[in-house]
């Protein structure tokens, strides 16, 4: 099962190798890793995504790093996550039609039209994008870029009513 | 008037306001500019042989004293010399300082000569490291090395130099309160986890106090001391933690694990409350951990949260060092009265002892054994020594048969196991406490690795002891051999006659001595602890046949003791 970190670090040189020379020489796996600056310029945020049922040593261990501020694990549910997705699918000028208007529907953006393809971005929840991507998938999927996953949790208030309304 | 100082300048001065007394070390291209300063310091400085050495000598003064050890380096290779002294320090919790010069910022990543990409390579294995590139930041980040490597858990802090940037001016100034957010190590434990680790005790009938290095570290044998005996319940004092309660003691049943004794191993089996202190249920405590103490509860105090349920599930953590902790323990047990009758239990586990006990044979006309010549050296010296071990047989021989009675008089490399220790760590022992005996065990196969250390003992004027324990062999390889190989024995044996370790030692200007026979054992001892102005080698020619026992196999159950060669067949 994939869980969701956010790592708060001091914004200093190297902190990334820090943390990813950690996850390897303990043998933990990353299945994403973004690293953005926050509000505070002297801090960063790293969006970790990672397999796997050792998430308690995981987490100490980042604590571990001189460099780490905080870690947050995301419950399901009520962390807002994001990625951005770029993906160029066969466009057969007879097709083309019925691609862009799947896409409307998913609100997905033709970024670059070709002879023969169309690149769309879309942005959204995990699941949106790869619900999207299997769409896709039947016109033929030539090249995909994917972002790593960014998380931000609800606000306390709007969390609950998320809760509840779920 | 603000005065200005060169980056070198400046690294000299810091080390001198964090109260250096001696650094470990050896020049070279990169950090040459630091060894200018160093002139006109009151710092001392010990030139080692080689790098790795100077880090040893630097861990060995660390555990000896207490205090920071330091070791300081130049670039490329005299980095990667000194990453096994590192992960060696890390791995025991050492507090330790390395400094290594680095090429010039404008050559960093061109491949110049003696570059090595120092920083990253010694991420792992330590608790953590710096690459200044500014001489304004040395007061600070030296502040900061000697603060991580000295506070919560210890461990090796590396700060590499660039030369551009010891050879460019600064404005001097004190270094500020150390500013790290996200470094805050627990010192109290929570008092609803002390109070539930009372809880779990008082309900307990066969408690078992697991005790490791962290209660060294922590400077808490005498509150260990005054807990234990108000709880009446026997101890294991691991490898790291040898020396951290008196083994004459009747609660001390030694070591435990894969070489520890019966009685230790057994109780920990039978127990059903491990009190651990400062200890990880590291592999040769365990064994199988699926096997270990099957039916006990565990509360584990550390001051690393991340060790905490990393091997063993707990039922009461509690993150704190281990002084305090013990401090909140021994406060809240008084509070709650007597303790349980633990007589029967404690009769029984000295059953085991009395069953089982730690046993060689000397015959007077074979090969001297070891435990032999660790006995008569203790005996010799009334226990009055600092013993540095190497890795292997001698060092398990060392754990079991010295008698400890007093912390960080018991100097070895427990996690890593890094042959060649003995020597340089000794060394580095008696700079930091020149009025003791300090007497490193070392074997034939580790001598050869860090031997020419001899020298540094010896122009450096440390005169250490080293009894060497020559059993032709990579005895402990070659144990397992013949255990577990068909007694195919693939390059375990050593030459018997090469090097010749009196000479060696002569060569290098210690004095060498040599025992044969055990009836010369008492006789040399006697000889090396009457010269006191210059280094003394004892070699001791010994069983290449012996074993060390009791012996649980690597993933083994402790439940299965292998307590004598008798047991095999």
């Amino acid at each position: 099962m994939n869980h969701v970190i956010a790592v708060i670090v001091e914004n200093k040189p190297g902190v990334l190798a820090r943390v990813s020379s950690m996850f390897a020489r303990r043998g933990f796996n990353i299945h994403s890793l973004t690293v953005g600056p926050t509000e505070d310029p002297a801090m960063s945020r790293m969006t970790v995504v990672v397999d796997g049922p050792e998430m308690e040593q995981i987490i100490k261990q980042l604590y571990k790093l001189v460099h780490t501020v905080k870690v947050t694990e995301f419950e399901p549910g009520i962390a807002i996550e994001r990625e951005i997705m770029l993906v160029r699918v066969n466009a057969d000028p007879k097709r083309r039609g019925e691609i862009l208007d799947a896409a409307r529907v998913w609100e997905a953006r033709a970024v670059d039209v070709g002879v023969a393809t169309i690149t769309f971005e879309v942005t959204g929840a995990p699941e949106r994008l790869a619900d999207f991507l299997q769409l896709m998938n039947t016109y033929g999927v030539v090249s995909l870029a994917k972002s790593g996953r960014i998380a931000l949790p609800r606000d306390q208030k709007s969390a609950k009513k998320h809760l509840k309304s779920a | 008037m603000p005065e200005q100082l060169t980056g070198a300048e400046a690294l000299i001065r810091s080390l001198e306001h964090e109260g250096v007394e001696v650094v470990f070390g050896m020049p070279g291209g990169a950090i040459l500019p630091a060894y200018d300063p160093l002139l006109d310091s009151s710092i001392r400085h010990v030139l080692a042989r080689h790098e790795q050495g100077a880090g040893h000598m630097a861990s060995g003064y660390a555990h000896a004293t207490g205090r920071v050890g330091v070791a300081v380096v130049t670039s490329g290779p005299a980095a990667t010399n000194m990453l096994t002294a590192l992960q060696d320090a890390y791995m025991d919790s050492v507090p330790l300082v390395a400094i290594t010069g680095q090429v010039a910022t404008t050559a960093i990543g061109n491949d110049a000569f003696q570059e090595a990409h120092t920083w990253g390579m010694s991420m792992p294995a330590t608790k953590h490291n710096e690459l200044i590139t500014s001489a304004d930041q040395i007061p600070d980040i030296i502040r900061e090395a000697f603060h991580l490597a000295s506070t919560g858990r210890k461990g090796p802090v590396l700060v590499d130099i660039p030369k551009d940037v010891l050879a460019e001016t600064m404005t001097w100034h004190r270094p500020g309160e150390v500013r790290l957010p996200g470094y805050r190590p627990a010192v109290k434990g929570h008092p609803r986890q002390v109070k539930a680790a009372a809880d779990l005790i008082e309900q307990a009938e066969q408690p078992v106090l697991y005790v490791g290095g962290g209660v060294v570290a922590a400077g808490a044998t005498e509150e260990l001391q005054q807990f234990a005996e108000m709880l009446n319940v026997p101890m294991v004092t691991t490898l790291m933690a040898r020396g951290a309660f008196p083994d004459s003691n009747p609660l001390n049943l030694g070591m435990p694990g894969m070489h520890g004794t019966y009685a230790a191993t057994t109780a920990m089996q039978r127990s059903d409350l491990l009190i651990t202190i400062g200890a990880r249920f590291d592999d040769r405590i365990t064994g199988n951990p699926k096997h270990f103490a099957p039916e006990a509860k565990v509360i584990h105090v550390d001051v690393d949260p991340a060790e905490i349920g990393k091997i063993r599930p707990v039922d009461v953590p509690v993150v704190g060092d281990a002084k305090a902790v013990l401090q909140q323990l021994i406060v809240e047990t008084e509070r709650r009265g007597p303790q349980p009758d633990r007589e029967a239990w404690l009769a029984t586990v000295h059953g085991w002892q009395s069953a089982h006990p730690l046993s060689y044979v000397q015959d007077p006309d074979g090969p001297i054994q070891q435990q032999y010549v660790i006995e008569e050296l203790h005996r010799i010296t009334g226990g009055d020594a600092t013993i540095v071990a190497g890795v292997g047989q001698h060092q398990m021989w060392a754990s079991q048969f010295w008698g400890f009675e007093e912390p960080r008089r018991w100097i070895n490399s427990g996690g890593l196991g890094t042959m060649g220790y003995a020597i340089p760590a000794a060394i580095g022992a008696k700079a930091g406490t020149p009025d003791e005996v300090v007497f490193a065990i070392d074997g034939d196969g580790c001598f050869q690795m860090t031997g020419t250390e001899l020298i540094t003992a010896a122009v450096e004027n440390i005169p250490i002891k080293i009894a060497v324990m020559n059993n032709q062999s990579l005895g402990m390889v070659k144990q397992w051999q013949n255990l577990f190989y068909d007694g195919r024995l693939s390059q375990t044996e050593l030459s018997p006659t090469v090097p010749d370790f009196v000479k060696f030692a002569e060569a290098c200007g210690c004095v060498g001595l040599r025992a044969d026979r055990p009836d010369e054992v008492a006789g040399v001892i006697e000889q090396a602890l009457a010269i006191s102005d210059r280094p003394v080698l004892v070699e001791f020619t010994c069983d290449p046949e012996a074993m060390v026992f009791p012996m649980v196999p690597a993933g083994g159950s402790n439940d299965d003791v292998i307590l004598s060669r008798e047991d095999l067949a």
